[in-house]
């Protein structure tokens, strides 16, 4: 019956601290990833590339926001709870004021 | 036959209660005996989850500051093209001038988890060089910022000129002031951290300072494609 209960240990305790990441070297890497994103947004923003502008745009903003938050934010790494947390209020945002935008007829255009 | 099982239900109810109580005790004791320095040495805040409750209250504040900085870019969305004909963003934006400030912020992130990995190897010279360094980089992009703002209100555009430029100045303006607040977490983690004044975990409270700087950085990674680079 005990079986089914998970009460924390010292060990577990010790386990959510224990820090399992990227070295600082792949620290220096993502950030040339992330600085080499940022110089193809502002490339872009000077090319006429037609249709695919905005989502190019908008992809390239997307990778850099989760690069940030899965690596040197360690959300990939840590708890699933710290994500979830993250990710809800982030969620939330993103409905309620797309909701809010649509009443205003923002994406009508 | 039902009555049975419900009292047989019951009691194995109040067996699970008393034995997770039971659990919880002994590891009370243990953790007692040792780690008596836990409070001290690791942050000692832990919730019934084993997680540091620190920690969760940072990551469920990030996640409120989401609908805080999403109204704020939600409402610039609805009114970036409510500006008079010569001063709306193709007129003011400096695109060079804002892609070098946004990458002196991106390079404070990569100086912030550095300081956040030296923390964790108890490196604490190293710590509060980074530290330094991020603090630093943190104050040029908020001069940048000022001197945008200054160079915006000499061209006429005021808090009050247009829709525009309320919706605008609020948001960079509220992400400034993070950006402030960023540097005085910094600068005041640097001196707790040399004058050993840091109650609980040294990693952990770095790490916390840490994530907020990131924050910081992801949210200007939106506002640096939605109000700079896509033309009204």
């Amino acid at each position: 019956m005990t079986d089914t209960i998970h009460t924390p240990s010292a060990h577990d305790q010790h386990d959510a601290k224990e820090h399992h990441g990227p070295s600082d070297m792949q620290f220096v890497t993502i950030f040339f990833i992330l600085a080499g994103i940022t110089a193809v947004e502002v490339a872009v923003s000077y090319i006429d590339i037609g249709p695919f502008f905005l989502p190019v745009l908008l992809g390239l903003m997307v990778v850099k926001f989760f690069t940030v938050v899965l690596y040197f934010m360690h959300i990939k790494f840590d708890h699933k709870l710290f994500g979830r947390l993250f990710y809800i209020g982030l969620g939330l945002a993103v409905f309620v004021y797309a909701a809010a935008l649509s009443t205003f007829q923002f994406f009508a255009g | 036959m039902s009555d049975s099982l419900i009292t047989e239900t019951v009691k194995d109810a109040v067996q699970i209660v008393k034995d997770h109580s039971d659990d919880v005790h002994e590891h009370d004791v243990h953790a007692g005996d040792h780690h008596s320095g836990d409070h001290d040495d690791h942050g000692g805040h832990h919730s019934s989850l084993g997680l540091s409750n620190t920690k969760l209250a940072m990551w469920l504040f990030l996640g409120s500051e989401c609908l805080l900085f999403g109204g704020l870019i939600s409402t610039y969305m609805l009114y970036r093209n409510r500006h008079s004909e010569n001063l709306g963003p193709d007129q003011l934006w400096d695109i060079p001038f804002t892609s070098a400030t946004s990458f002196v912020l991106l390079t404070s992130s990569l100086t912030m988890v550095l300081a956040v990995s030296a923390a964790n190897r108890k490196d604490l010279r190293n710590t509060k060089i980074y530290l330094g360094v991020t603090a630093l980089l943190g104050a040029l992009f908020l001069a940048g910022q000022i001197y945008e703002f200054t160079v915006f209100y000499r061209e006429g555009l005021g808090f009050t000129t247009s829709l525009f430029s309320s919706s605008f100045f609020t948001l960079t303006g509220f992400h400034g002031v993070h950006v402030s607040i960023g540097i005085i977490m910094l600068v005041a983690m640097i001196g707790m951290l040399s004058k050993e004044k840091v109650s609980g975990d040294e990693a952990e409270a770095v790490e916390m300072v840490g994530l907020y700087w990131h924050f910081v950085d992801i949210v200007w990674i939106i506002i640096f494609t939605l109000v700079y680079l896509i033309p009204a």
